[in-house]
């Protein structure tokens, strides 16, 4: 197994050896010790590679993510997982500002509270929080789906498109054009297969309401001209 | 992006350690600023003492026969220690008022970083390792201090324009951010008789917090104020003679991190500013919520407030 001590090896070295896996590699579990908040660790994998960070890591944590799976034994700073494609990311902890920010696929599990502007123009990602999230989450959010177990803050899915939003908990405020939906039996059936996928036991999707667009800001509106 | 840190220590076992602490963790910092670097330490105070931190362009010549001038405004002369481009001055209480008018007068080109009964402040331009040398921040002890890294927005990059700003008495404080509304703040303040040193929009919000605790409000108070009037991104730290405070805007876009321990409180813009001190692995670490304030007080048991907006 590759063994990275960041205290002693350049960051760079990390990242070259995962961007250097070969097509059928046999080296596929990678541990990543002593991160101390260092920015940038693990991005841009493309190998269906396991990464185990041990410590907290800062900025763009496994930014750019496509098929690994990258698992942080701590917090991480803002930006974990931004603009993933696909794969997977834990963080055991909790994730500053802008977790999966422009996230395109893949699956980001936080399990602890995630800040601020979670998800933010999420299009296509999914993202499961065990905590709450902060402020602006999902902020103009195109596609996929933001389960929150706890709490969200003031102005959820300001400007939403079409990504699907879960939360459990209660809801400071929704932003513009945001609503609370019907659950539908379809809404159950993402919402439980999402639950599995990372991890959740112990809860029902009936314990969770679903908010989405009012689809009211999506074209210009000259009424609201004055309003610009 | 600028790079700030403060540390409060709970456990006076630490108190020897303040400096080279601190000292580690702005150097972490460099990386969000590099035009210039500043450090406030709060020391043992004297009783009956006030100590005045000088800084000058020509220390050779200006600091020189300075205890000589300013004994005719102490009559006896006062403690000089100067420290490449600074120089702490030891007088009684009584004469604060009148060396700085004596300073201001017969010295122009003396500027004041900060006056007060345990404050000093340090500060030029330059990297962060390259200023904690010049004034041998390591080697300093006390019991809370506040740092910054400067990547300048707002003014001009000189010594003036580095932080922390004291603009009040063992007052300083340090910004990561911009204000958007500081030009009439700054008119309404200095209205009330404040003296701004410089264009820079973090000294209005250091003096604005001067004028808040001038009516009465402890830092608690001030800190909550500030929410209401004024308006920007800011991540501020505030330190004063026995209190710690950091304030978030409700936008919280400046990033910022808590860690809390029996012994310290200590904040960072980054988790990795934080990654040295002791046992920081079993510290309860946080990321302040937006819009809320925090502060400890020596003078109080240490306890933790915070009130959202």
């Amino acid at each position: 197994m590759p063994y990275f001590d960041l205290s002693e090896t350049p960051l760079r070295e990390l990242n070259r050896a995962l961007h250097a896996i070969a097509p059928g590699a046999n080296d596929r579990e990678f541990e990543v010790a002593n991160p101390r908040g260092s920015h940038a660790v693990a991005v841009g994998c493309q190998a269906p590679v396991a990464v185990t960070i041990k410590g907290s890591v800062g900025y763009y944590c496994a930014g750019m993510n496509s098929a690994a799976t990258i698992t942080v034994h701590g917090s991480a700073g803002p930006g974990v997982a931004e603009n993933m494609m696909s794969g997977t990311v834990i963080v055991e902890g909790d994730a500053s500002q802008y977790a999966g920010a422009t996230g395109r696929g893949g699956l980001l599990v936080i399990k602890g509270n995630a800040a601020s502007r979670c998800g933010i123009s999420m299009k296509g990602i999914d993202i499961v929080v065990h905590g709450d999230i902060g402020h602006m989450s999902a902020f103009m959010g195109q596609s996929g789906h933001l389960v929150v177990l706890g709490n969200a803050g003031d102005a959820l899915g300001d400007s939403l498109y079409e990504a699907k939003l879960f939360v459990r908990g209660t809801v400071k405020s929704l932003g513009a054009d945001c609503v609370e939906k019907e659950m539908r039996p379809e809404h159950h059936a993402v919402l439980a297969a999402l639950l599995e996928k990372a991890g959740v036991t112990g809860v029902e999707t009936t314990e969770f309401k679903r908010y989405g667009s009012a689809r009211k800001l999506y074209n210009f509106n000259i009424d609201n001209a004055d309003a610009y | 992006m600028c790079g700030i840190v403060g540390l409060f220590l709970k456990d006076p076992a630490l108190e020897p350690r303040l400096g080279e602490l601190l000292s580690d963790m702005l150097i972490t910092m460099t990386d969000r600023g590099p035009d210039s670097a500043g450090i406030a330490i709060y020391g043992k105070p004297g009783p009956g003492r006030v100590k005045l931190t000088l800084q000058s362009d020509r220390p050779d010549e200006d600091f020189e026969t300075i205890a000589e001038r300013l004994s005719h405004v102490t009559r006896t002369a006062p403690k000089v220690a100067v420290k490449s481009s600074h120089a702490v001055v030891q007088l009684p209480a009584a004469a604060l008022d009148e060396a700085r008018a004596f300073i201001r007068r017969a010295l122009p080109s003396v500027r004041v970083m900060s006056a007060g009964e345990s404050v000093e402040i340090y500060k030029e331009i330059g990297l962060p390792k390259d200023v904690v040398a010049r004034f041998d921040i390591r080697s300093m002890r006390g019991t809370h201090g506040i740092g910054h890294t400067r990547m300048a927005t707002e003014s001009a990059v000189t010594t003036l324009g580095a932080h922390p700003f004291s603009t009040g008495l063992d007052q300083c404080l340090v910004h990561n951010g911009s204000l958007s509304n500081h030009n009439n703040l700054r008119r309404e303040l200095a209205r009330s008789g404040i003296i701004f040193e410089t264009e820079n929009d973090s000294e209005v919000a250091a003096a604005y917090l001067t004028a808040r605790m001038a009516e009465g409000f402890d830092l608690g108070g001030a800190l909550t104020k500030a929410l209401d009037d004024l308006d920007g991104f800011f991540t501020f730290v505030v330190g004063t003679r026995t209190g710690f405070g950091v304030l978030r805007d409700p936008i919280a876009c400046k990033p910022a991190v808590m860690a809390e321990t029996e012994r310290y409180v200590a904040f960072g813009s980054e988790y990795r500013a934080l990654v040295g001190l002791p046992c920081i692995d079993e510290a309860r670490i946080w990321e302040p919520e937006p819009a809320s304030v925090y502060f400890w007080d020596r003078d109080r048991s240490a306890g933790e407030r915070t009130m959202a907006a």
